[in-house]
């Protein structure tokens, strides 16, 4: 087999299996299109990168943690919903990103690669990054699931149980930006919501309890991304797509079972 | 009108003295005192909007009031029961589960916990699929995980049928006599509280009045409804206001 499929199949792995705890804590929070503000926000990253010569990773960063904070600055004043403010953000930090390439002189950004992804180009310096920041990611998610979880639940009780609820959200929140930025050059920023938020929801009819589903996610976001690679290499289509592809359509057979089969209704 | 402020100073759990609480530039909180002990049930009832909820949050620690203090003992425990939790429905979670998190507890104690409040049938049940009266009954036993020495309750029978609310106020009583802990429950209900309730503040905004509940035993319709026993665990508060109020609930005369 071909190394590059070895590199491939390892950092898609490891992108779902850090999308199964993120993705059960963003689906139970409704907040997939925060998600996708922060991976509009990518663009945004990526175009700073190419201006200051800095490695792509940290400019993502850069900018999801501003639009983080900007968010949590915003929310403080009373008058718009959360969710007008993240179309506000998203939507903006993603023009924003367009036009400031589009004005880079001399410069051509397969601009494909990035909303799409590039897994079969990943090297081994990708990878061990994914490795160093899937490991703060996983640690950083076993310390804050059953506070975050009990918050969820009802906060009041979670903050008379002695938990910092805002700080939590914040954590939470940060996490997430250090995600983008670590997986947006796998399956691309247009991407990765779905890639949260499909094995979590395919997961859910078949759990009785939130670790069940944070297992059931894992499951089927490795399936997926091994299904999508193998796709992409025998019919040479692009792999970030074919990912999504295997895993809606696991989604799908997971609702009509429970649905007719299991005959299910929550 | 403080008469609230009666509670005896040994064993002193909870005190609020002089809060008001502002939502904007309405209080919803006005200068409210009021004292709760060790082993003292304290009902507090109130119209929709009089303040209850936010009595309890303040007490709780949840809402910061614009003026006035509220203390609590040091290390206190405290063991609140909302009125419900509404589960987002992609949340897989059973009874059991839920009372772990709250407290880090072993099969058995869960088990011992969900008999004393009557639900041990439900320990791997879906918190989706649990009814009204059995939610209150879960939260009561989260709360009793922590061995509160304060149990907060906000609307404890809402929604419950009387005859329900009669086991509820039973369970509450013997609760605090297994765990000798103060509690402050909220109820809507202008006439009907517990009978082991030792003071009775009535709410409207303002403390109106507060005193102790007086017995039914020898009340013809309550009696009529429950027969003899049951009647025991009801009181009626007759409330003796020294002012009036306006539409608004603002006090607008002394009487």
């Amino acid at each position: 087999m071909d190394e590059f499929i070895v590199r491939a199949s390892l950092a898609g792995i490891l992108v779902a299996l850090l999308c199964a705890p993120l993705g059960c804590l963003v689906v139970w929070q409704r907040m997939s299109y925060f998600g996708a503000t922060l991976s509009h926000a990518a663009l945004l990253g990526v175009a700073l990168g190419f201006l200051t010569g800095l490695p792509p990773k940290f400019t993502i960063l850069f900018v999801c943690v501003l639009v983080v904070f900007l968010l949590l600055g915003l929310e403080r004043f009373k008058g718009f919903s959360s969710d007008t403010l993240l179309g506000i953000l998203a939507h903006s930090s993603l023009a924003f990103g367009l036009v400031a390439i589009a004005l880079l002189p001399n410069l051509r950004i397969d601009l494909m690669a990035y909303l799409f992804g590039d897994i079969l180009t990943i090297s081994w310096q990708d990878l061990s990054w994914i490795v160093i920041g899937g490991i703060l990611i996983l640690i950083i998610c076993s310390r804050i699931w059953r506070p975050v979880l009990s918050s969820i639940v009802h906060p009041d009780l979670a903050f008379v149980d002695g938990h910092k609820i805002e700080k939590l959200r914040l954590v939470f929140l940060l996490t997430l930006a250090v995600f983008v930025a670590l997986t947006t050059q796998v399956v691309g920023l247009l991407l990765i919501v779905s890639l949260l938020i499909i094995p979590a929801a395919t997961a859910r009819p078949f759990s009785q309890s939130p670790e069940q589903m944070l297992i059931g996610a894992a499951i089927v976001g490795v399936v997926a991304v091994m299904t999508g690679i193998l796709l992409s290499f025998q019919f040479d289509v692009p792999a970030g797509p074919s990912i999504v592809v295997a895993a809606s359509l696991l989604f799908a057979i997971s609702f009509l079972y429970s649905k007719v089969v299991l005959k299910q209704a929550y | 009108m403080n008469r609230a402020a009666e509670s005896p100073a040994k064993d002193l759990l909870l005190q609020l003295s002089d809060v008001t609480v502002s939502h904007g530039d309405r209080s919803t909180l006005e200068s409210v005192s009021m004292r709760l002990s060790r082993r003292e049930i304290v009902t507090v009832i109130g119209p929709n909007g009089a303040g209850k909820s936010t009595l309890i949050k303040t007490a709780l620690g949840i809402i910061q009031p614009a003026k006035g203090e509220v203390n609590r003992i040091a290390n206190i425990q405290i063991g609140y029961v909302p009125q419900s939790v509404s589960l987002d429905p992609t949340l897989p979670l059973t009874v059991e589960r839920f009372l772990r998190l709250g407290t880090a507890v072993n099969d058995a104690t869960v088990k011992e916990m969900l008999a004393t409040v009557g639900v041990e049938k439900l320990q791997t049940a879906s918190m989706h699929r649990i009814s009204g009266g059995e939610m209150r009954r879960v939260l009561l036993a989260r709360a009793l995980l922590k061995k509160p020495d304060l149990l907060i309750l906000d609307e404890p029978t809402a929604g419950v049928d009387i005859a329900g609310q009669n086991d509820i106020y039973t369970l509450i009583g013997s609760i605090r006599d297994q765990y000798q802990c103060g509690i402050l429950l909220v109820s809507h209900d202008l006439h009907i509280v517990m009978a082991a309730t030792d003071r009775v503040l009535c709410l409207n905004r303002h403390l109106c009045c507060s005193g102790s509940p007086e017995h039914v035993r020898e009340h013809p319709e309550y009696l009529a409804i429950f027969g003899g026993n049951p009647a025991d665990r009801i009181g009626i508060y007759r409330h003796q206001h020294d002012h009036h109020h306006d539409l608004h609930g603002d006090v607008c005369d002394h009487g």
